[in-house]
């Protein structure tokens, strides 16, 4: 795909002029006009494009919501209600960032759910994969430094409580745990200051999160798109040029994708938030249920699962890194998709249960049988990525692909009769 | 190939659903069941009921501001759309007429209080917030017996009810909730709790074993019961049922978490009077029934002024995306026909 040949052919003297100086124009039509894409994706290809359209809304509301927004702890709460008040439009901006960040997530778990399902990690797609985990990594980061800035209840104890976790590495390192939570926190409790940095943070993160999605894009137009059958492009019956197929569909997609984006906003702006947060930050006041956003609640309940503090912190992150490897983990060398593994397939849904399950849980208090069942998908969620990926891989019998994309949606093209293969 | 992309169709709404479904919806309920109310602002379609709003602005000036402030509302709010829409007149007499003054810094010479040194204070504006009856939460915790009546401009956004239905039931209530746009927790909440208190805690008996049975008020008669707020049933055998009595000086409300509040029932029938229509009836029940959801009414607006806005650009909105939906849905049929059959 790489070595596909440009046939861009700059029409007058300004594009020629420009072409032999920055072939932007060259590299567009390139990249993004010509470019042979499978022709037999399905409609779960269309969240890369999703993800870009959530990431630039984000960036255009989130820069316009940083013009009023005041980020100290005495005005934080009082200019996050302002902006809704007395801003033109800012009750809309607003929660046009909010649930923007929602959605963000809702296209991201598709768009990896959709990776994990047909083997899009597998060779040549490795790098492809990890900088996906970097970009998902970037943007918890984002996500959680963003909840902290309306400085509400849920915001202040959301960083207590996260902050605090890092304490834990006074196990192994004494005096380490405390330098970093003091550093985070710009003193010995969560104060303004604490505020102060993360509203910096957060402001630069999405410009490391733009950096790798643009790295993430490059090496996806090296290696090309994988697709439902995991084979690659061998002739240009399997693909079909970016624009205008690919274009449209992911037009469409992307459209129906707002319908339910612009539900959230109009109709149901605080759904996915906490109510707790239209209360200004109280720091003598705990809430009685600490919850984080949604997008959180399966990695907070695999802290909480764990009874000791270390071990939960490590399995939170453990839980993210372990998709850094997933293409090693996984042995099964012979198909990429879960469409020829048909008990992959089953392990798969499995996981999705459980990731699904651990969401649940994440919302509830740690207490009873929730925590049980927390332990139990915990385990799950590991045995899945460093057993089931690894053993299944080497002991499952896989079914045969198609001979090709082509053939995978237009049947066997070379031994049907002639009437079908017009 | 149908049949291929089934599975993953199947496999983004489940992820979606969870997504969704794993929203939290909980909060100030503390796990009590709080009865859903029909509010004309209720679901994608509802509006603000303008007369509701203004009646329960005047439930709000009548009873709620002797504590509780709205400092996030300003005067000019109470004429813009979208609210009570009160003539601009009228609020400017309002405003001039408020209980509470507002400060109003140094005078023409710079002088910061007056001969009795007190500051400087005046009537508020049309722009100026709405000022509540105290100048501080320490000057409100004084007068209240150190409980403080938080501010009501965000009361119905800051407060929840809890799903408290069968946990297998939790995610399609959560759908439910997604479709049908319900965002009147808060409202549901606030009217549960206006009406919602006893003048004592529920009756209870023991059993035998220790358990606490409830005993309807009419059964009561001259047995002696035990009276709680709330109870703490214990699983293990033997173990007695812990019954928590109401402290002194605090009232039983059935939708307050624990039961005990330190505000008394703030609304009695006939305490407000609204204005008569032509006929010489008042235009809305005299009642702590109708008080309650007119004041929530109001609050609700007060926490959220852009509402009918919202909701009325949303259909222009979902319209506009639906057309275009469906419009890209051709273009990329027709564009995707062109692909000859090889």
């Amino acid at each position: 795909m790489a070595h596909h040949e440009s046939t861009y052919n700059p029409q007058g003297r300004w594009a020629k002029w420009w072409d032999e100086r920055l072939p932007v124009a060259r590299l567009m039509n390139t990249q993004f006009v010509e470019f042979p894409t499978p022709r037999n994706l399905n409609y779960l290809w269309t969240f890369g494009g999703i993800l870009t359209f959530c990431l630039v809304a984000q960036l255009a509301t989130g820069i316009v919501l940083a013009m009023h927004y005041q980020p100290s702890g005495a005005e934080a709460f009082d200019s996050v209600d302002t902006i809704r008040r007395d801003v033109n439009y800012g009750w809309l901006i607003s929660k046009l960032h909010a649930v923007g960040a929602s959605m963000f997530f809702v296209a991201v778990y598709i768009h990896l759910f959709r990776g994990l399902y047909y083997g899009s990690y597998k060779a040549p797609r490795e790098i492809l994969w990890i900088l996906g985990v970097f970009i998902l990594l970037a943007m918890m980061a984002t996500a959680f430094m963003g909840y902290a800035l309306p400085w509400g209840q849920m915001s202040f104890w959301a960083v207590t409580v996260i902050t605090n976790l890092f304490s834990s590495l006074d196990s192994i390192i004494p005096g380490l745990g405390t330098s970093i939570v003091e550093w985070l926190w710009g003193g010995y409790a969560v104060t303004g200051k604490t505020l102060t940095r993360f509203y910096s943070l957060h402001y630069l993160l999405p410009f490391v999160l733009t950096g790798l999605v643009v790295l993430h894009i490059w090496a996806l137009h090296v290696v090309g798109q994988s697709n439902p059958t995991g084979l690659e492009i061998k002739t240009k019956a399997d693909a079909v040029p970016m624009y205008p197929y690919a274009v449209s569909k992911d037009a469409f997609a992307l459209f129906a994708f707002l319908l339910l984006f612009m539900w959230f906003v109009f109709f149901a702006p605080d759904y996915l938030g906490h109510a707790d947060n239209y209360k200004p930050a109280d720091a003598l006041v705990t809430p009685s249920h600490i919850v984080p956003e949604w997008y959180f609640l399966p990695f907070y309940a695999i802290l909480r699962a764990i009874p000791e503090k270390l071990l939960g912190v490590l399995a939170m992150f453990g839980s993210i890194a372990v998709l850094l490897f997933v293409p090693w983990l996984d042995r099964c060398r012979t198909v990429r998709s879960a469409r020829y593994r048909p008990v992959y397939k089953w392990f798969f849904w499995l996981l999705v249960f459980t990731c699904m399950a651990l969401g649940y849980l994440g919302a509830k208090p740690a207490e009873g049988v929730y925590v049980f069942w927390a332990r139990i998908f915990t385990a799950y969620y590991f045995i899945h990525f460093l057993l089931v990926l690894p053993i299944l891989g080497l002991i499952e019998t896989t079914k045969k692909p198609p001979a090709s994309i082509a053939e995978s949606v237009l049947g066997d093209v070379a031994s049907a009769d002639p009437s079908k293969a017009s | 190939m149908k049949h291929h992309f089934k599975m993953p169709a199947f496999a983004s709404a489940i992820v979606l659903a969870t997504a969704l479904a794993s929203a939290p919806v909980h909060a100030a309920g503390g796990g009590i069941e709080i009865e859903r109310q029909d509010w004309s602002f209720s679901g994608p379609l509802g509006l603000f009921d303008r007369a509701q709003l203004q009646r329960g602005f005047q439930v709000y000036k009548e009873v709620c501001s002797g504590c509780h402030s709205i400092n996030r509302v300003r005067f000019r709010n109470l004429v813009e759309k979208g609210g009570p829409e009160f003539p601009e007149e009228a609020v400017k007499e309002l405003a001039a007429g408020w209980d509470y003054q507002i400060d109003a810094g140094p005078n023409d010479d710079g002088e910061l209080v007056d001969d009795d040194g007190e500051f400087f204070t005046r009537s508020p504006l049309l722009s100026d917030a709405i000022p509540g009856p105290y100048k501080n939460d320490k000057q409100a915790q004084a007068a209240q017996n150190g409980a403080l009546p938080p501010d009501l401009s965000l009361i119905t956004k800051a407060r929840n009810t809890d799903y408290t239905g069968p946990v297998w039931f939790h995610p399609i209530h959560m759908l439910k909730d997604i479709v049908t746009a319900y965002q009147e927790g808060g409202a549901d909440y606030l009217y549960a709790l206006l009406t919602g208190y006893s003048s004592q805690a529920p009756a209870y008996k023991r059993d035998n074993k220790g358990k606490l049975l409830p005993v309807k008020e009419d059964d009561v008669g001259s047995d002696t019961v035990e009276r709680c707020a709330t109870v703490t049933h214990e699983h293990d055998e033997g173990k007695k049922d812990v019954c928590t009595p109401m402290q002194e000086g605090m009232n039983y409300n059935a939708a307050f978490a624990g039961h005990q509040i330190a505000m008394a029932g703030p609304l009695s029938d006939e305490g407000v009077d609204y204005k008569e229509d032509a006929s010489g009836k008042p235009v809305a029940p005299l009642t702590t029934d109708q008080y309650s959801r007119d004041v929530t009414a109001f609050l609700a607006w007060a926490a959220d002024p852009s509402h009918d806005q919202r909701k009325r650009m949303g259909w222009l909105v979902m319209l506009y995306l639906l057309i275009t939906t469906v419009l890209l849905y051709y273009a990329k049929k027709s564009i995707w026909k062109r692909l000859k059959k090889h």
